[in-house]
């Protein structure tokens, strides 16, 4: 197709990383990672709707290392994509847009979803 | 001179003829979503150690079957809207993208239908 040939405009790899298009790129990795994660809510659901041997299986799974290290990752996942999302939803209503606060929201988002996720399996264990 | 206000010049326009209806539903979802998503997280927190009878039961509680369902609506509707937005942007390909935006949608309803249609069944106890 024709319209392939055109040239591309400049992409990731020739800028310098910054706070701003870091935190918008983790956005998106997270959010697909959480998607995938779905498969083990839909499977952990359908598990305790099955039977309690199906049940067990499930929690078998999940408590494994591997298991526990998945849903570690996916916690720390689900905050991060909740408090940016919270940023995106903030700035869609018209706040914070200024470079100044645009920067302070961002690194209030590298360390909550952190705390969050201690404090919850801190809670849990 | 045109007497169609500007809302009307605008309404369904963008190449997906949708206007902003995708990424208005995107928002939607994700408001919805805040509560839903605190509610569960901190429900799921006091259920780590309970055992199979104890979860059926939280279940089964008419309030958290709704609240179950409407996460679960929520968050599968959220996922396809933000799949598709990364597909559209890395897929080039007009067929391939056809075939992964369709086999995307399909997967994530039929895993939203499998968590929805496993909750209802435990709350009218199948």
């Amino acid at each position: 197709m024709a319209t392939n040939a055109r040239p591309l405009s400049p992409h990731l790899q020739i800028y310098k990383p910054q706070l701003t298009s870091v935190l918008s790129i983790l956005h998106r990795a997270t959010g697909v990672f959480l998607t995938i994660g779905t498969l083990l809510l839909a499977y952990w659901l359908v598990a305790a709707a099955s039977g309690p041997e199906a049940f067990e299986h499930a929690q078998g799974i999940i408590g494994s290392m591997l298991g526990q290290l998945l849903l570690f990752l996916w916690t720390l996942a689900l905050f991060y994509h909740f408090c940016n999302g919270i940023r995106h939803l903030v700035w869609d209503a018209g706040y914070g847009l200024d470079i100044e606060s645009v920067y302070r929201s961002g690194r209030y988002v590298l360390w909550v979803p952190v705390v969050l996720t201690l404090i919850c399996w801190i809670i849990a264990a | 001179m045109s007497l169609r206000t500007p809302l009307a010049r605008v309404r369904g326009l963008g190449s997906a003829k949708e206007g902003v209806a995708h990424w208005w539903a995107q928002r939607v979802t994700a408001v919805a979503l805040v509560p839903l998503t605190l509610w569960f997280v901190i429900s799921l927190l006091f259920m780590t150690h309970a055992d199979h009878e104890t979860l059926q039961a939280w279940i089964a509680q008419p309030l958290v079957t709704v609240l179950l369902v409407a996460f679960l609506f929520s968050l599968f509707y959220h996922a396809i809207l933000g799949m598709q937005v990364v597909i559209e942007d890395y897929v080039h390909q007009e067929g391939t993208k056809f075939v992964s935006l369709l086999v995307m949608k399909f997967l994530l309803i039929l895993l939203g239908g499998f968590a929805i249609i496993a909750v209802l069944r435990i709350a009218f106890g199948g």
